[in-house]
Parts: C-alpha cells; sequence; structure tokens
C-alpha cells in the first residue's frame, strides 16, 4: 500500500501539535478510500428507513427497523441501522444504506482516533459537531439525492444526563429534549412517540414506546419493515446509561413487543 | 567540512542516542498467563510511557518524550488507516515494528541528531505462546523478543533482575509484584504504587480492544497483597 511517510507525524494545520482527526487524515492520505459522488443519481442503491429516539429516566433509547428498500423491492429484512459509535453514545441512520454504513464507521473511526491520540475521550458535544461537520463533507451525495440523516446521541457524562442530536442533511444540527424520529417512516414514528412518551420513563417503559413507534411506523410507510416474531426479526435497538451503550437482546425486545401488541397476534 | 569516516560518525551518533536514553526511565515488558505486560517506573500519571495502538497492539517508549511520542502518534496513525483500508486484523505489530524500524534508521542517518529513544510494541496473540514483542532501538536496529525484555535507562540491570525470577505462565498480580520488584532492583530504590504505570494486553478481555491501563488503586491492591 502506498502509505505517505510515517515521520514526521503529520501536522495539525494549526501552528502546532498533531490533529487528532481520522477523517482528515484518510481525505490526506487515502482519499480514494472514502465514500464518492457517484456520477448519477439514478443509482439503485439500497435505503434504509426508520429510526428512533427518545430519552428515559436514566439515559436514551436508540431503535431501528431492520427493512432496507431497493425501489419498490424490499433489499434486506435484517439490516442493522442503530450502531454504538463508541463506549458511551450511539449512532441510527436512516438513508442511503451504503453510504450511511460508511460514515458510521469513519464516525466510529473517528472517535477512536481522537481517544487514542489525545489520551481523553471527545465530549458528547464534541462528537455532535463533529458529526455534523462529517455530514457537511458528505453534502454533494446530499444534493444528488443519496441522503444520509443521522441521529445521535449518548450518555453525557459531563452533565450526567442522555441526549439526543438530530441533524439534516447539510449538516445543520439541533438538540432535542424528548424524542426524535427520522427517515421514510418518521412522520407516523414520531406522531406515536408523541402520545406515548413521557418524562421519566423507565428502562422497560421506554423500549415498549420505541417498539411501538417502529411498529406504528411500519403499519403506515411501505419501506419500513415492522417487528417479525416468527422469523426472530426485532429493531434494532442499542440503550446508553452512565455505565456505557448496550444493544438490547432479542428476548427483551420480544417482551417489548408482546406487550405492543396485546399479549398475542403478529404485530403487523 | 571536514571528512569524518562514517564508522566515526556513527560512533558519535550512537554515543549521543545512548546517552539520553541513560538518563530516562525504565519500561519492561513480559508475556504473563493472559497476555502481554508494558510496566514502567514513570511519576507522571498523564504523560505515558505506555500506550494503546490498536485492537491488540499496545506501544511502549522511553528515552526523551517528544520524540516517542512523535512515534506514538504516528504508529496509531498508521494502525488506523490500515485498518480502515483494509480490515482490522490485518493490523499487525510485526508491520509496525517493520515500519518504525525503517523510519528511525532514516532519522538516524539523514537528520541532524538522531532520535534518544528505545521502543517496544507488542501484539496479544489468540492464545498463550502466540504473542509478539519487537524491540526497536534508535537507529532501527529492530529484534523479536520472548519471555520478557527491558528497554531505558538502567535496561541491562533491569534485564538481570526480570531474568532472576521469571517464570513462564505468571498471573497478573504475579507478573505486575515480580516486574515491581525488577524495577525497585535496578534503581536500588523502593518503588511505589504511585510511581507505576502499567499497561497490558489481554486476551481475556471481552472487548475488541484489548488493551488497558492499571489504574493507581488496582496496582495498590496488587502490591499489597
Amino acid at each position: 500500500m502506498t502509505d505517505g511517510p510515517l515521520f514526521p507525524p503529520e501536522p495539525s494545520g494549526g501552528p502546532i501539535g498533531a490533529n487528532p482527526s481520522f477523517f482528515d487524515l484518510v481525505r490526506r492520505s487515502r482519499p480514494e478510500t472514502l465514500p464518492s459522488t457517484p456520477g448519477t443519481s439514478d443509482v439503485a442503491a439500497p435505503h434504509g428507513t426508520t429510526v428512533v429516539a427518545l430519552k428515559f429516566d436514566s439515559g436514551v433509547v436508540f431503535g431501528g427497523d431492520r427493512r432496507a428498500t431497493e425501489g419498490f423491492s424490499i433489499a434486506d429484512e435484517t439490516m442493522e441501522k442503530v450502531f454504538a459509535a463508541d463506549d458511551f453514545s450511539v449512532i441510527a441512520i436512516a438513508g442511503a444504506a451504503g453510504q450511511a454504513i460508511e460514515i458510521v464507521k469513519l464516525f466510529q473511526l473517528e472517535l477512536e482516533h481522537y481517544e487514542k491520540i489525545t489520551g481523553d475521550r471527545l465530549s458528547l458535544e464534541g462528537k455532535a459537531n463533529r458529526l455534523a461537520q462529517m455530514i457537511r463533507g458528505n453534502l454533494p451525495m446530499a444534493i444528488q439525492g443519496l441522503v444520509v440523516v443521522p441521529l445521535f446521541g449518548g450518555f453525557d457524562e459531563r452533565r450526567d444526563e442522555g441526549r439526543i442530536f438530530y441533524y439534516d442533511a447539510t449538516g445543520g444540527r439541533w438538540e432535542e429534549d424528548d424524542f426524535h424520529a427520522t427517515g421514510s417512516g418518521g412522520r407516523p414514528a414520531k406522531s406515536s412517540l408523541k402520545k406515548r412518551w413521557r418524562p421519566g420513563l423507565d428502562r422497560t417503559e421506554a423500549l415498549q414506546v420505541a417498539m411501538e413507534a417502529l411498529v406504528d411506523a411500519s403499519q403506515e410507510d411501505a419501506a419500513t419493515g415492522g417487528p417479525d416474531p416468527a422469523r426472530g426479526i426485532f429493531p434494532t435497538v442499542v440503550v446508553v446509561t452512565s455505565t456505557g451503550a448496550e444493544s438490547v437482546e432479542s428476548d427483551e425486545l420480544r417482551a417489548a413487543h408482546q406487550r405492543v401488541v396485546g399479549g398475542g397476534g403478529d404485530g403487523a | 567540512m571536514p571528512y569524518v569516516p562514517p564508522e566515526q560518525r556513527i560512533k558519535d551518533l550512537s554515543d549521543f542516542a545512548h546517552k539520553g536514553i541513560a538518563r530516562g526511565k525504565s519500561v519492561v515488558g513480559l508475556e504473563y498467563q493472559d497476555g502481554v505486560l508494558f510496566i514502567a517506573e514513570n511519576p507522571s500519571a498523564t504523560l505515558h510511557k505506555i500506550s494503546e495502538i490498536y485492537d491488540r497492539i499496545a506501544f511502549a517508549g522511553v528515552g526523551k518524550y517528544s520524540e516517542f511520542e512523535d512515534l506514538r502518534i504516528s504508529g496509531v496513525r498508521h494502525a488506523d488507516l490500515r485498518g480502515y483500508s483494509y480490515g482490522r486484523d490485518d493490523v499487525r505489530a510485526r508491520d509496525l515494528a517493520n515500519a518504525y524500524s525503517q523510519a528511525l534508521s532514516t532519522i538516524f542517518t539523514q537528520q541532524p541528531k538522531p532520535y534518544e529513544v528505545e521502543i517496544l510494541v507488542g501484539e496479544v496473540g489468540e492464545e498463550a505462546g502466540r504473542n509478539e514483542i519487537y524491540h526497536v532501538l534508535f537507529d532501527g536496529t529492530v529484534t523479536d523478543e520472548h519471555d520478557h525484555v527491558a528497554i531505558g535507562g538502567h535496561a541491562e540491570e533491569l534485564a538481570n533482575a526480570v531474568q532472576a525470577g521469571f517464570q513462564p505462565g505468571w498471573d497478573l498480580p504475579t507478573a505486575v509484584r515480580e516486574a515491581v520488584k525488577a524495577l525497585s532492583t535496578a534503581e536500588g530504590r523502593q518503588i511505589e504504587a504511585e510511581q507505576v504505570e502499567a499497561g497490558v494486553l489481554d486476551r481475556t478481555y471481552p472487548r475488541r480492544r484489548k488493551f488497558r491501563r492499571l489504574g493507581e488503586d488496582e496496582v495498590a491492591t496488587i502490591l499489597a497483597g
């Protein structure tokens, strides 16, 4: 591989110090490995659909359905759209799946790289800002229709609370106080959250609220897949609290789904 | 410029680098039951000699801080870039040690002064006996070490002290106690828990990233036990 010279370390761009950004490093040394702008906008790329985020009494819950669509066909029924970004934060993506997964991978590396170079984890605020800048860097793709819109959140160790941020395709960043949903089924999911969410939910209730929002979205939006207990397909759900980010096991999701659909039925 | 024979020039540069390293503290690297332990005397709790490079790879440096810090940062970049371009399993200590060796050898011959550093690159294997520890000198000389290795100011005394008690398959507390004992012997004074910096690559650690620092409290508990 054609690495640039290893030494002396790449300058930060500023007068002193090493640049802790992995994104900048790749852009300089290996630009061909970054997600690139395709020549036309009508490429058939799989799209991921609905993701939701809400706060509860000890942190945040992020959930996403598992369907990816390609035009009118279903490309995948078991896609993951919610990822732990590091030990204390989580990112959920609706949009062009290929680009989305690359951006998640880059973002995870960005956080890990920063932590290793500086010896400190970024603050949650810092992570949220960095993500906005990375989405902005992706803007040409957004204009061509390959929109990637993430939800980001986690546990802010300095403030001792969970926080949620949402973005638009231009890299605009807003903080959300209670809950948010995005993607093609974002509207019905948000209506559902609006009715069910209240401050101080506990973990079990929060999982149920998230599940219900995703079930509602799947009933209104063709591109959102509902839970399928028969095949063991449940939304991907990640919970972040002061002890870290944790993926919720399917048994717990199955129970939450049972409570939503009322102890039976197929949920769809 | 007066003619200086290459033998003389290399000797002068080596002497200079050796002197710089001899003024500093030392680091011990050793293999224990669950992986690789790096341990050093370090009065600072924040300016580290021992650090994480990648999932299974750690770094230790002695000598001039700014110089081995340069090497550490470049190593993290090299590793992260390679892991991103290929796969996480393709980042290996041997490759990194070779890159360090090339870089240090270039610096030694081409820069006005050589780096006054010695470094260790350790990688924990999937199973015991598959660990790798590489020792890279200021002139790019690289050696493959087994069981244990000592670098820095009192490397020779330290290596002898570790050698005297070393047994393969120590558990972590034993390895830490023996390493601190060896450091104390080499320095000729007792080294306390708050002056110890320790990091392990632990293959049983249930995370992708196997590097873990031992906190001051943890070291104190081990040394008291």
